[in-house]
This record gives C-alpha cells, sequence and structure tokens, in this order.
C-alpha cells in the first residue's frame, strides 16, 4: 500500500520551526512586562503567522504534522521542557501559563459540544465551578486521595449536567439554548445564597498532593530550582495533551463523522440510522467532564473559589475563545486561550474593560467572518491507491 | 393572611414587566425568527435614559408629572432608536447565519451594552437610586396595604401590553408585520417594504422595554446596569414557555413565571433568596414536558 503517485513525503522542517516559534512567541508574551513592547511582539508574531499561511508554512506545517504525529508529540514535548525552564521561577507566568491550559482544555471540551456535535452550551463556567465546588467540598472533609477529588470534581458536573440532559434532548434550537443558560445564570443566584457553600465569600481549598507528590513544593533538579507553579503547570499541560490526543482520535473516527452529521443534519442523521439522542449525550458529557475536571484543578491551584469565578459572563468568555479560535477548530482553541487570558492580565488598562473588548471583538468576528477567525476545514478523505 | 394582597400585588407588578420583556422576543421572533437576547440590557439602556431625563427636567425645576412623562419618553425613544439600530446594523446582516451565531451575536451586544453603562455611565458600577415621583401613600383593604404607586404602575403596563397589542392587530402596520412573520417573499411581493417594516419592528419591541425599564426604576427606586440580564434571561424563558411567536402565550409565560416566584416566597419565605433558582427549575421541568412551549407554535419543519 502505498500513497498516490505525486505524493511526495512531507519536509520535517517546517514543523520544527513552528513548534520552536510557537514556544518561544508563549515564553517571549509571558516574560515581557513592558506594554508598548507586548504591542510589538504581538504585531510580529501577527505578521509572521500571516506570512506563513500566505506562503504556505502553515500548509507545509500541516502536512509534516499530520505525517509524523509522533515527531511532533516529541516536539512539543521538548518545546515544554524548554519553556518550564525558562519560566522556572517566575510564579505569575507560570500561574499565568497554567490559567491558560486549564481555559484551553474546557473551551476543547467546549469545542466537542458546540462545533463537533452543535449543542448550544452556555453554562461551561457553571460546568467549571461544579467542579470548583466539589473539589473544595470533599478537601474540607478530608480523608480522600485528591486523584479521586479530581476525577469527582468532572463527575459531578456530568452528573449535574445529566439533570439537563432530557431538556436539552427533548427540544431543540432556541428552546434547547434555554436551558444552558438558565443553567448558567442560576448557578452564581444559587451560590450566592448557600450558606453551607460559603456565599459571596466563597471557599479556601488546600493545594493539590498526588501518590505522595506535594503540588505546593518547589522542585530541585540538577542543581535548578523550580516554582512550585511547575508542578501545576505540569499537570494542566498533560491533562490538555492527552485531551488533545484523544479528541483527535474522536475526531477522526467514525464517532466524529457521525458528530458532524448530527450537526448538520439531525434529520438526516436519523434517516440513517444514528441515534441521534446518543452522541448527543456523549459529546456533552465528555465536554462537562473536561469542564468539571479542569475545574477542581483550577481551584486547587489557586486555593480559593468564589461565585463570581463562574458567572455567565465567564460562560461567554468561554464561547469567545470557541469563536475566536474557529468554531469546532481543535488547534485554534490553543492561541484564542493564550489571547483572551494573558493580554488583559498584561495590559492593565484594558483589565477593566475585558468583556467589553470580548464582546466587541466576537461581533465584529461573527459579522466579518462568521466561521472563526481560522476556520475549521472540511473533511477530506485522503484516497490511498492500492497497488 | 394580611399578606396575601401584597404578594399579588408584588406579583401582578413582576408579571406585568417580565409579560412586557417576553412580548419584545416573541415579536423579534416571529418576524426574523431570532432570539434578541440584548433584549434585557436594551431594558437597562432604557431606565438609564429615564433616570437622566428626570434628573435633567428636575434640574430645570419643571413639575413631578413632566418628569414623570419625560422618563417615560426619553426611555422609549432611546430604546426604540437603540433596537432599530440592533436590528440594522447587526441583525440584518446576519440573518442567514446558523441560529446559534445569531444568539451568541445580540448575546454580545447584551454584554457591551451593559459593560457600556457600567464602564461610562457616571458611577455606573454600583446601583443608582431612581427617583421616587409617584405619590408615596396607599389604602387598606382589610390587613393589607396597598400601595398606589404600585397600581398606577400595574395598569401603565396592562395598558401599554393593550396598546402594542392593538397596534399589531389592528393598524395597518401591524398587518404588514404579520405578512412579513408569515412569509416574507410573499409579503415583498405584496408591496411591504421589508426593509422599512423590520427596524420599525424592533423599535416597537425594544420601546416596550424602555417602558418596562422605567416602570422597574420607579416601582424597586433603584436600578444597576446589572438588572437586564435576569430580566432577558425571565423575559426568554416567559417567550419560551408560553410558545416563541405567540403573543398571548407570552404574556401569560410572564405571569406565570412571577406567579411560581411569588408562591416561593409566600410558601417558604426562608428560601426567598432561591426564588428564581426554583422557578427556573420548574420552567425546565415544564419545557421538559411541553418541549414547544405551552401554547404550541403553529408550522412544521420543512426538511
Amino acid at each position: 500500500m502505498s500513497a498516490l503517485p505525486s505524493h511526495k513525503p512531507a519536509r520535517v522542517w517546517p514543523l520544527i520551526v513552528a513548534v520552536a516559534f510557537a514556544a518561544a512567541s508563549l515564553t517571549t508574551l509571558v516574560l515581557i512586562e513592558n506594554q508598548k513592547l507586548l504591542g510589538l511582539t504581538l504585531a510580529g508574531i501577527a505578521a509572521l503567522c500571516f506570512a506563513a499561511a500566505r506562503f504556505g508554512g502553515v500548509a507545509a506545517t500541516e502536512a509534516a504534522a499530520s505525517e509524523n504525529p509522533w515527531l511532533l508529540r516529541g516536539l512539543v514535548l521538548i518545546a515544554a521542557m524548554a519553556v518550564l525552564f525558562v519560566l522556572r521561577d517566575d510564579n505569575f507566568g507560570l500561574l499565568m501559563v497554567a490559567t491558560v491550559l486549564i481555559y484551553a482544555t474546557v473551551c476543547i471540551g467546549l469545542t466537542i459540544q458546540m462545533g463537533y456535535t452543535g449543542l448550544t452550551n452556555f453554562a461551561a463556567a457553571a460546568f467549571v465551578g461544579t467542579g470548583g465546588y466539589t473539589a473544595a467540598m470533599l478537601g474540607q472533609k478530608g480523608g480522600l486521595p485528591d486523584i479521586v477529588v479530581l476525577i469527582s470534581g468532572g463527575l459531578i458536573a456530568v452528573f449535574i449536567g445529566s439533570l439537563l440532559i432530557l431538556p436539552v434532548l427533548r427540544t431543540r434550537g432556541h428552546y434547547a439554548a434555554l436551558t444552558t443558560l438558565a443553567f448558567g445564570v442560576m448557578f452564581t443566584v444559587f451560590l450566592d445564597a448557600n450558606e453551607l457553600l460559603g456565599g459571596p465569600q466563597g471557599l479556601k481549598i488546600p493545594g493539590i498532593n498526588l501518590f505522595g507528590w506535594d503540588f505546593s513544593d518547589d522542585l530541585h533538579i540538577a542543581g535548578y530550582t523550580f516554582s512550585f507553579y511547575v508542578n501545576y503547570v505540569i499537570l494542566t499541560g498533560a491533562v490538555t495533551a492527552l485531551t488533545m490526543v484523544l479528541t483527535g482520535l474522536l475526531d477522526r473516527s467514525w464517532i466524529g463523522v457521525w458528530l458532524d452529521v448530527v450537526r448538520l443534519d439531525e434529520t438526516a442523521a436519523s434517516v440513517f440510522g444514528l441515534k441521534v439522542g446518543r452522541w448527543k449525550v456523549l459529546a456533552f458529557t465528555l465536554g462537562n467532564f473536561l469542564a468539571g475536571l479542569m475545574g477542581a484543578i483550577y481551584a486547587k491551584m489557586t486555593g480559593f473559589i468564589a461565585p463570581s469565578n463562574f458567572t455567565f459572563g465567564d460562560s461567554l468568555v468561554m464561547v469567545s475563545i470557541v469563536i475566536l479560535g474557529g468554531i469546532g477548530n481543535r488547534w485554534g482553541v490553543l492561541p484564542a486561550a493564550l489571547i483572551v487570558v494573558l493580554l488583559p492580565e498584561k495590559l492593565q488598562f484594558i483589565q477593566e474593560y475585558r468583556l467589553l473588548l470580548y464582546a466587541l471583538v466576537v461581533i465584529v468576528i461573527l459579522v466579518v467572518q462568521p466561521d472563526g477567525l481560522v476556520a475549521r476545514r472540511v473533511r477530506t478523505l485522503r484516497m490511498e491507491a492500492r497497488s | 393572611m394580611g399578606t396575601i394582597g401584597q404578594h399579588l400585588l408584588n406579583g401582578m407588578m413582576q408579571g406585568t414587566i417580565y409579560g412586557l420583556v417576553a412580548m419584545g422576543f416573541t415579536i423579534f421572533f416571529g418576524v426574523m425568527n431570532v432570539i434578541k437576547f440584548s433584549h434585557g440590557d436594551v431594558l437597562t439602556v432604557g431606565a438609564f435614559a429615564a433616570l437622566v431625563a428626570v434628573w435633567a427636567t428636575s434640574a430645570l425645576g419643571m413639575p413631578v408629572y413632566v418628569q414623570f412623562i419625560a422618563a417615560f419618553i426619553a426611555a422609549m425613544i432611546l430604546t426604540a432608536v437603540v433596537g432599530a439600530g440592533i436590528s440594522h446594523f447587526l441583525i440584518m446582516p446576519l440573518r442567514n447565519a446558523p441560529p446559534l451565531n445569531m444568539l451568541l451575536m445580540t448575546m454580545m451586544v447584551g454584554t457591551l451594552l451593559r459593560e457600556a453603562i457600567r464602564l461610562f455611565f457616571p458611577n455606573g458600577t454600583n446601583p443608582q437610586r431612581f427617583p421616587e415621583l409617584l405619590p408615596a401613600g396607599g389604602f387598606s383593604l382589610g390587613r393589607s396595604f396597598f400601595r398606589f404607586d404600585a397600581l398606577i404602575l400595574i395598569v401603565a403596563g396592562v395598558a401599554s401590553i393593550g396598546v402594542v397589542y392593538w397596534i399589531i392587530n389592528r393598524t395597518k402596520f401591524g398587518l404588514a408585520m404579520r405578512a412579513v412573520a408569515e412569509d416574507v417573499e410573499t409579503a415583498r411581493t405584496m408591496g411591504i417594504n421589508f426593509a422599512r417594516v423590520i427596524p420599525l419592528t424592533f423599535a416597537l419591541g425594544s420601546l416596550t422595554a424602555g417602558f418596562a425599564g422605567t416602570i422597574y426604576g420607579l416601582y424597586y427606586s433603584e436600578i444597576n446596569y446589572g438588572m437586564g440580564l435576569l430580566l432577558a434571561v425571565i423575559g426568554f424563558t416567559a417567550a419560551i414557555v408560553g410558545g416563541l411567536g405567540n403573543i398571548w402565550g407570552a404574556i401569560i409565560g410572564g405571569y406565570l413565571f412571577a406567579g411560581l416566584q411569588t408562591l416561593v416566597v409566600a410558601a417558604m419565605p426562608s428560601m426567598s433568596d432561591y426564588k428564581n433558582v426554583f422557578a427556573f427549575v420548574l420552567i425546565i421541568v415544564l419545557i421538559t414536558w411541553r418541549p414547544t412551549g405551552l401554547l404550541a407554535e403553529r408550522g412544521s419543519e420543512r426538511v
């Protein structure tokens, strides 16, 4: 079995350059303090990306990545280690990287729900909050190993989601949107009123301790000291990487095709014998599990959660990330999450205007480029010539 | 038993506000098949416009009844302009986009309005006191006390619902609106100016929100930048429960939601912080049972 006659193996170097470029951009953006310099760097990165897209660099990178998945994974691992080494004692920078990874993973879950299956979910922040509060309550009780606590965060989010699944399945379109919308808005109302869950003041949570690996200790490796936040970056990075790989496999499997059919035409899907409800439940569950899991990690990392962390506005920010990255494009989520989380932290003067700016940007994107910044590719079927 | 009258009056007031908001949702949906989620924040814009009008007229030393009228007029004019603007510049260009995009876009427009009020209105982050323009007294009936202002506002609200209903069902413009709602292409071949009917419809729907916002300010004596979000969710819910596109359904939905809230407060006073949570749970159960609303939406799906 060989490829089409005209098909030559893709060159590898564009992939290496792309990964190195991504790692360098990430590190620079996290390290820069000067606001003017940050603006210039961003413009430079945008110009380079645009040029790469214009002159076929992106296509070459994609070809190399799809032919050498293990090379890609190895390169990403090396790049991640390099970034961690450079940022090893920058507490704030590492916290931001971990936060970006948490947002990115939640938004990959949202991509499965909204991008692949076409389910609306306007309560992502509420599911994240469910995970966070689960971790807080289990942490207060104590006695459970943290791995169980984190997984329970995801499972409780799935459970709460399963209470909503019946109305989501029975209703369609706007009627279905109402269900998650109401849940997303009610979540904070409920928490504010509930004294048991700390009310508006929120709850404190101890850090993570996985199998004796205490996340609040600094790491000492080969004479270098790494800030304890490195632990969280490693954990969130590992979860994000695993999620990316598994979501990629899901998308490339038959299930991915079925989810597409469910999104594009429910009636046709059921005509062809697909159990529409089953695939919706699957997508909804997967997304909510990711949200709950990341919420538990987030709560443990920041050590404190309050209802104001999980408002309807935050759910909209997460949907904005999905839109910004191109609806259904899981790679686009990563830079989108980076921009959305990092910029307001770095540019103090826009912190206050954050939501206003996101709203404006999303409106402009929806009017000008309805598929999102980097649109998802239409599936292509590569014909393998058999000789 | 004395509080029953109080609860009844309060519930009627809330139901009137919810009904007005839900009516806007259902009008937009009927004509354009869109959910304009920014509707609640347009209401907030109206309430703040009313506040500014009251400030301005009282600074000029005008009598109270002029302030009262100025509040309503300012709110309705501004919301009509904002509503027509949103429809012309944002909803019309996107009308062939997927419904999700449209819903998201209007949510973002709502966020934009909300944040703009918070950031650019003087001291906008904090709640604003709305001046009391209506006579303060009231009368007792049995053991319950009825506030005059509440009665006046309920009458005004119900009357405005009636006026909108009359415009839709008895005027030529209403006929054009209903024709567009039925079938855009046919309406256009019959000589209806589509490009004019749509913004006017949005202006009409939005000015009811401005009216409701002013009533809200006068009744609760306090407005804040975020009040529109919850009202939008409730109004949307009420419109859904009644069946989207159905005016009577929306009004019934509004009073039903207020009734459920009031019932929770009356039956379990200790749980009154959760009144919205309970009401939403019941509503979600309701739409699970009747997925297209109590009064079912007409028509079938084209495949």
